[in-house]
């Protein structure tokens, strides 16, 4: 299997805190890569050096073989590393399917000029966008939320905007920020379908997250972090008989694993 | 359906403008209003610039500063280089609109109030800039501009020279409000296009603006430049019917007002800029008699409306009628 993204000695220093320290791993075409750790652990960093919101103190990012470390983050959304947010990140203003079409920007074939002036490619993006939109809120179970605003959807239905809003940029890799944080149990395992839906449109899925069952049930390959180190990598099944993994839960406070 | 509606009321608007409002003032021959509403016109170009920057999330309190520079570049071509002021006029909001990128690729970056603080001391800048430099003539300022001259395309006479005419105001109302309706319109398009909806989702998240693809620098940059422009603009063609412009022209007051009028009006209607200086402007002359409490009611009536009406003044249409 090809390797689509390649985390190669990254380092993110905060004056003289080390948020995370020399890690290295690599993601797959079309798996479902976790990302672990407690709280702390450096995980969100990691994150935000992935999607370039962050720039690495040391060490690269690259994509299909290319730097994106140093980009700025629309760039390399438009290469096809797309990230999503925590909570609620969306346009709250706008209606759910606004929101979903707006995510189409990147896929237009118009300028700007070109979309003021109403041109031919320029609807033609704009018909496309719109179909687009429709069968991505179908395919999310957002269907009877269509017109609604954002700000007042409930929870989950908010997390699968922000997955609808992610599947728009037509990603090759989506970088999910907890995408089950906050979840009740039926919840989480809707998000966990979601997300498997996801990889079956051939969308590679790395996500960061705490809930345990949902990772090891939904994970191909897990990393585990703590404190900015990674300390294991490997199967839901290998990361469970990881005696340091172990280790690293059972002295954090407010964490479980799952099994 | 919604589309013939809308054309009758721009054929209504239009009519009223342009041949009611003129009718009515030589009917009962209020002349001084139309200088009055000569000024509601400009000032409502200006406003609407500081709507667009309203649109991409940035509170504005600058539009001083730009208005000022559009009227000393306009008034500095005709005086000192004899351009036509016709030219000077486009060309006033260009200039504008290229120095709001010199100075908008920094400040952009910053938000909220600190983005206010840093447009609200530009106001200040430009207007010390106007008193220090000698192409502007100091304090003095610049006096006995002369007239607009007129423009004829092969031999055919579409604006009369300016200083031929007995009576310039209605002829700079006319093109005042000629001018309004071309700025409004052009800025309706571009919020109902998919510009719109960018610079919707600039305001409303610039994070994930970013991580949908969104060059959320540039997007700023162009909003801000299309700000000034109207700025410019505004400023010009009002020192070419004053014919005159000093440093205090445009002041501090000038770019909170022009801030005003957006709040006022309501930040979610293209056309609340324009109903809001045509209230704040006429408000604010109706409460003229009431001597010394003048300022003390005029902003207890601000304070109250924008409490109440969040919203603006265009939100009580939701109340009147169902938007179709």
């Amino acid at each position: 299997m090809t390797e689509l993204l390649q985390i190669k000695a990254v380092t993110k220093r905060f004056g003289g805190l080390v948020a995370v320290n020399n890690v290295s791993f690599a993601v797959r075409e079309r798996e479902i890569l976790s990302v672990i750790g407690p709280n702390g652990a450096g995980k969100s960093t990691l994150f935000k050096l992935i999607s370039s919101f962050l720039n690495p103190t040391s060490g690269e990012v690259l994509f299909r073989g290319e730097r994106i470390s140093g980009l700025a983050p629309h760039i390399v959304a438009r290469k096809g590393v797309v990230r999503t947010f925590q909570e609620t990140t969306i346009f709250k203003g706008m209606t759910v399917r606004d929101n979903v079409i707006i995510a189409h920007h990147l896929r237009s074939n118009a300028s700007l000029a070109g979309f003021y002036l109403g041109t031919t490619a320029a609807r033609r993006d704009e018909d496309e966008f719109g179909r687009s939109a429709d069968e991505i809120i179908d395919f999310l179970d957002l269907g009877a939320q269509r017109h609604e605003i954002a700000s007042t959807l409930p929870h989950g239905h908010l997390r699968a905007l922000g997955i609808a809003i992610g599947l728009a940029t037509n990603p090759t890799v989506l970088l999910l920020d907890e995408p089950f944080a906050g979840m009740n149990h039926d919840e989480t395992v809707r998000a966990v379908e979601m997300v498997r839906g996801v990889r079956k449109r051939g969308v590679t899925v790395l996500l960061v997250e705490h809930d345990m069952p949902a990772v090891m049930n939904i994970s191909d390959r897990i990393v585990v972090l703590n404190f900015g180190v990674k300390i294991a990598e490997g199967t839901p099944k290998e990361i469970q008989e990881n005696e340091k993994v172990i280790e690293a839960y059972l002295g954090a406070e407010d964490e479980t694993i799952g099994f | 359906m919604k589309r013939t509606r809308n054309i009758l009321a721009v054929a209504v608007f239009l009519l009223v403008v342009l041949v009611g409002v003129p009718w009515l003032i030589e009917a009962t021959g209020r002349l001084d209003l139309y200088y009055t509403l000569t000024s509601v016109a400009l000032l409502s170009i200006a406003s609407a610039g500081v709507w667009v920057t309203f649109y991409i999330g940035r509170i504005n309190i600058g539009q001083g500063a730009f208005a000022l520079m559009g009227g000393y570049v306009s008034a500095i071509l005709v005086v000192q280089y004899g351009v036509s002021f016709w030219l000077t006029l486009p060309l006033a909001g260009l200039f504008c609109a290229a120095a709001s990128v010199l100075i908008g690729l920094p400040i952009l970056r910053l938000r909220g109030v600190y983005f206010a603080m840093v447009t609200l001391v530009l106001t200040e800048v430009a207007r010390l800039l106007a008193l220090a430099l000698p192409i502007t003539n100091g304090a003095k300022g610049m006096v006995s501009i002369p007239l607009p001259g007129g423009i004829s395309i092969f031999g055919l006479t579409i604006l009369p020279d300016f200083a031929t005419l007995a009576n310039p105001r209605p002829a700079f109302y006319l093109v005042s409000v000629v001018l309004m309706v071309l700025c409004f319109a052009a800025l309706y398009r571009l919020v109902h296009s998919r510009i719109g909806k960018l610079c919707q989702s600039l305001q409303q998240n610039e994070e994930l603006a970013s991580s949908i693809g969104v060059n959320i620098a540039y997007l700023r940059v162009i909003a801000y430049a299309i700000s000034s422009f109207l700025g410019g603009l505004g400023g010009a063609m009002f020192v070419a019917i004053s014919q005159s412009i000093y440093p205090s022209s445009f002041t501090v007051t000038d770019s909170v007002n022009f801030m005003l009028n957006c709040f006022l009006g309501g930040l979610g209607h293209v056309f609340g800029p324009m109903i809001g200086t045509f209230v704040l402007y006429f408000g604010w002359d109706f409460l003229f008699e009431t001597g010394e409490f003048q300022l003390l009611i005029f902003s207890s009536v601000l304070i109250a409306l924008m409490l109440f009406l969040p919203n603006g003044l265009l939100s009580l249409r939701l109340f009147g009628k169902k938007q179709g």
